[in-house]
């Protein structure tokens, strides 16, 4: 249009092309520095891509030479980032890629040196610690697209957890505690969108009043019930993994994907239905545009309140999926506060994933992935304080949620009531 | 000729106010009516009742001659009844057709939604009736002229015969609203009824088959429009004679007090909305600012009035620079501001009248002395001022919440004019206003300029700027298109400047 415009946004593009190359140069001399300077010369890094106990066809794990590839990494990184600076990539996509992809593979790599790392373990055990945390976020997703803020989902998921362990156990099915569970996650959700649509209450404190209801009730339970009468109350077995035939016989994807518990098949279940539901039929548009323009739905005769009331409920019992994971899907038994944080994460997650279900899926995989990595290299005694490592899916949350990827838009009518 | 819809002694009470009473209303098959009323006359209650927003307390409706029931806007579609919301219900984020399929969704195989029949039967509707639009664009990225095509297209899919436009003209350039116009002609031609919401009076006469005039939520009366006239109209409409010319001399012009090179201006989301604007602002004259609302006017005054920082450029006011300078050092330098938004910025609802009356000076005698408020003298003031201009309240202790629009709008006049101005800042000065205040506000600016300050009106109607202005600059996408002799400009070359048009030399010479 004019000059100005066209002065203003070439500066910005520049801006943001040289800041892009400039963190992958720094993320390059970093893997060096960090790694391949305390990487020994001449040994080798295991990477094990073999599962004891799994139906998998085994294959040859994957072995490299430890100081060359950790250096090869902080080239590449490098040569990317002086490729950046000197051309200007326009997907930052495939930045972020390299950047995390060498970083990782270079710390991996210096960390197991002269040791072997299952590698097709820890991706398993990404997508179990991911499991109540895609959960929890897509419990958001719904609700939030409705334009209801549900940040209770932590407080949902424990009282969950543990109605799902004491009705399992009493009634000898695992599956009536999946029930009971899902049940407590409708109706405490069904209280929140009570409280919210009907009364108008602030959604936030509304959830938070949950949240800490929820610790406090379930602790108080085991304290007082559960922690007496451990055999008779709170032991129920966990589900059995399901192993796909055909499927599981896949070296390396098999174990990951194809041999889990029935919670973790459901929950990638619901991803793949919630993102057709809400993009494709008429429930997800009507849900949609309550969440940006709840008036303008109104005016075409969409009840508004409906279809609030409906997502938080559904949103309730995928969180009370997330907190039967807790106990029938992991442990078996009820332990106090033991999700976690993992209902915030979620929340993270579905920020992260820009309110979409494949999204929050997607940086659900991030959280899980950072969760199993600190437990992998705590076994591996890597000279880094455990606490520190502990720490890892926290950091990356509040890394995220700073806005590495941009600003995520919520829906615009997200955390308001409706007035008619 | 029958009658497609009778409205019969609809009553409706909101807690204090009757918002509706007795009111009749008569809409003839194939014919436009026009619903003319100021705001607050009751027209957009009644629409809301029509169309199963609010529920009457009395009275019934009947739709081709029989009695009907509408509880919500599912039934008034039923019915055949389509409303054009005078603020767009449209979802920013999603497409025309997702939005025209709302509420209604075809699916395949029972579940997924069927995208395609619905964008075809958009363009169907489009080649009848000269609504072009891209059935698979975003809506955010559509002009509000097309957008509003959007909105009659949804009204359309519904199969409605009988459409309500509420106030359809208000946000349109003066070409936008000639196709509308066109538009509504062809509606009228394929055998639709249409009400007409509007307090604009030239539209009325230039559209309506029938007139009726709503005043305080009665029906004042019914005419002919080849029997009326604007002052007819006005009259009708405010119950008493009104001026709708301001008499003004010509300008005695001096020695410029605001000068602007330049000027960039990002918005509070860092947009550039004002880019490179330049223009002076003489004593004793009158500039107005047109253009379509959301071009860059509001930053432009939010930079004047020391509200955002300036990007680039200078502003100097007596010669002197503004920059990083604040509100209150503006205001204290002889800068009068009504701002746009006289409920968020110009007023504190939920503060006495008397309290309103000081803002801006409160801190300085003779309100303040030392760290405590002089009540007596903030009381003899605010009642002066009451009296002065002509404030219609109880008392001085009643919140300016209380008062009407137009009352509202008086008080901040009487406390921006209460001090000695050089330069008077109006900002939409009389939106939403009723003709007797906006006659009121309107040669309470003129006197201001005749005493010799420098006046900027910003406005988004074009009669106003016509009826204000010495000069006027024409503002789209954040840059002045052209600055104008109030007298040698007409509509049509404000219109096209309005709209992004840069005028030819011969368009200039008409």
């Amino acid at each position: 249009m004019t000059t100005t415009t066209m002065e203003l946004s070439a500066t910005a593009e520049k801006r943001q092309r040289i800041s892009y190359g400039m963190t992958l140069l720094v993320a390059g001399l970093l893997i060096f520095l960090l790694f391949g300077l305390n990487t020994q010369a001449g040994v080798n890094t295991t990477f094990g891509l073999n599962v004891a106990g799994s139906q998998a066809v085994e294959v040859a794990d994957f072995v490299v030479p430890a100081q060359l590839t950790v250096n090869l990494m902080a080239a590449i990184a490098v040569f990317a980032g002086a490729y950046q600076l000197a051309r200007g990539v326009r997907s930052t996509g495939w930045l972020l890629g390299i950047l995390a992809f060498t970083f990782v593979a270079a710390f991996l790599t210096w960390a197991a040196q002269d040791k072997s790392f299952n590698l097709t373990g820890m991706l398993g055990s990404s997508l179990v610690r991911a499991t109540p945390i895609a959960l929890a976020a897509l419990c958001g997703v719904i609700s939030e697209r409705s334009a209801v803020i549900n940040i209770g989902i932590e407080g949902i998921m424990l009282m969950a957890a543990q109605t799902a362990v004491v009705t399992a156990t009493v009634s000898g099915s695992l599956y009536v505690g999946l029930l009971g569970a899902i049940l407590v996650g409708a109706l405490v959700a069904g209280f929140h969108a009570f409280l919210v649509i009907r009364f108008k209450v602030d959604q936030t404190v509304s959830s938070v009043a949950i949240n800490i209801f929820g610790t406090g009730f379930t602790s108080f339970i085991s304290s007082r019930f559960l922690q007496k009468a451990t055999d008779t109350l709170n032991n129920s077995g966990t589900f059995p993994i399901i192993s796909v035939p055909g499927l599981s016989k896949i070296p390396v994807l098999g174990p990951v994907l194809f041999e889990n518990n029935i919670i973790i098949y459901l929950m990638v279940l619901l991803v793949v239905v919630m993102h057709i539901m809400l993009f494709y039929t008429p429930w997800g548009l009507r849900t949609r545009a309550v969440g940006e323009h709840p008036k303008a739905a109104d005016t075409l005769g969409v009840n508004v309140y409906l279809v609030r009331y409906v997502n938080v409920i559904i949103g309730g019992m995928i969180a009370g999926l997330g907190g039967a994971y807790f106990t029938l899907g992991s442990v078996g038994r009820f332990d106090e506060i033991m999700t976690a944080g993992k209902g915030f994460i979620g929340l993270a997650a579905m920020i992260f994933g820009k309110w979409n279900p494949i999204g929050a899926f997607t940086s659900s995989l991030i959280f899980g992935f950072a969760d199993s990595l600190q437990v992998k290299l705590q076994i591996l005694r890597v000279p880094i304080p455990s606490e520190f490592l502990l720490m890892a899916p926290y950091i990356v949350t509040m890394i995220i949620l700073t806005g590495v990827v941009g600003r995520a838009i919520p829906p615009a009518a997200d955390g308001q009531p409706y007035e008619k | 000729m029958t009658n497609v819809l009778e409205l019969r002694g609809i009553t409706k009470r909101f807690p204090g106010v009757i918002a509706n009473e007795n009111v009749d209303i008569t809409l003839r098959e194939g014919k436009i009516l026009a619903l003319l009323g100021e705001n607050g006359a009751g027209k957009t209650t009644l629409m809301n009742i029509l169309y199963g927003l609010y529920k009457p307390d009395e009275g019934h409706i009947s739709v081709r001659g029989k009695q009907v029931e509408i509880h919500g806007p599912n039934d008034a579609i039923a019915q055949g009844i389509g409303m054009v919301h005078q603020h767009f219900m449209l979802v920013p984020v999603m497409t025309v057709t997702e939005n025209v399929m709302l509420g209604i969704e075809p699916t395949k195989n029972g579940l997924f939604l069927d995208k395609e029949k619905v964008a075809k039967r958009i363009r169907e509707i489009s080649d009848q009736y000269g609504l072009e639009v891209d059935p698979h664009a975003y809506i955010k990225d559509l002009p509000v002229g097309i957008q509003q095509r959007v909105e009659i297209i949804k009204v359309l899919y519904r199969q409605a015969d009988i459409l309500i436009l509420d106030e359809p003209t208000a946000v349109l350039t003066p070409q936008e609203v000639e196709g509308l116009f066109k538009i509504i002609d062809t509606l009228i031609k394929s055998g639709k009824s249409i009400i007409f919401i509007t307090h604009k009076l030239k539209e009325v006469l230039a559209v309506a088959d029938d007139i009726t005039v709503l005043r305080l939520g009665k029906v004042v009366g019914s005419i002919d429009p080849k029997e009326a006239t604007t002052e007819i109209l006005a009259s009708m409409m405010v119950g008493r004679d009104v001026s709708l010319v301001v008499e003004k001399q010509p300008a005695k012009t001096g020695e410029p007090v605001l000068v602007v090179e330049n000027l960039l201006v990002r918005d509070e989301r860092q947009h550039v909305t004002v880019r490179g604007v330049s223009f002076e602002v003489r004593k004793g004259e009158v500039l107005g600012v047109a253009g379509v609302q959301g071009n860059g006017q509001t930053e432009l005054v939010y930079a004047l009035t020391g509200l955002l920082p300036l990007e680039d450029g200078t502003i100097r006011l007596l010669g002197e620079p503004i920059r990083h300078t604040t509100p209150r050092e503006i205001l204290e330098r002889g800068v009068a501001h009504i701002p746009e938004d006289r409920q968020r910025h110009g007023l504190i609802l939920s503060f006495p009248i008397h309290d309103n009356m000081m803002l801006c000076t409160y801190y300085k005698n003779p309100f303040a002395k030392g760290i405590s408020l002089q009540e007596k003298s903030i009381f003899s003031n605010a009642e002066e001022l009451v009296k002065q201009y002509d404030v219609r309240t109880p008392n001085i202790y009643v919140n300016a919440g209380t008062l009407s629009g137009g009352n509202q709008q008086k008080v901040i006049v009487a406390r921006e004019f209460s001090r000695p101005i050089e330069l008077l800042i109006a900002s939409q000065p009389t939106r939403g206003l009723d003709v007797g205040s906006i006659e009121y506000i309107h040669k309470q600016i003129i006197k201001k300029r005749d005493e010799g300050a420098g006046v900027l009106v910003v406005s988004s109607e074009l009669d106003e700027i016509l009826a204000l202005s010495d000069r006027i600059a024409v503002m789209y996408k954040g840059q002045i298109m052209d600055i104008l002799d109030a007298d040698k400009a007409s509509k049509e070359q404000l219109g096209l400047l309005m709209a992004g048009v840069q005028l030819s030399d011969k368009q200039k010479m008409k």
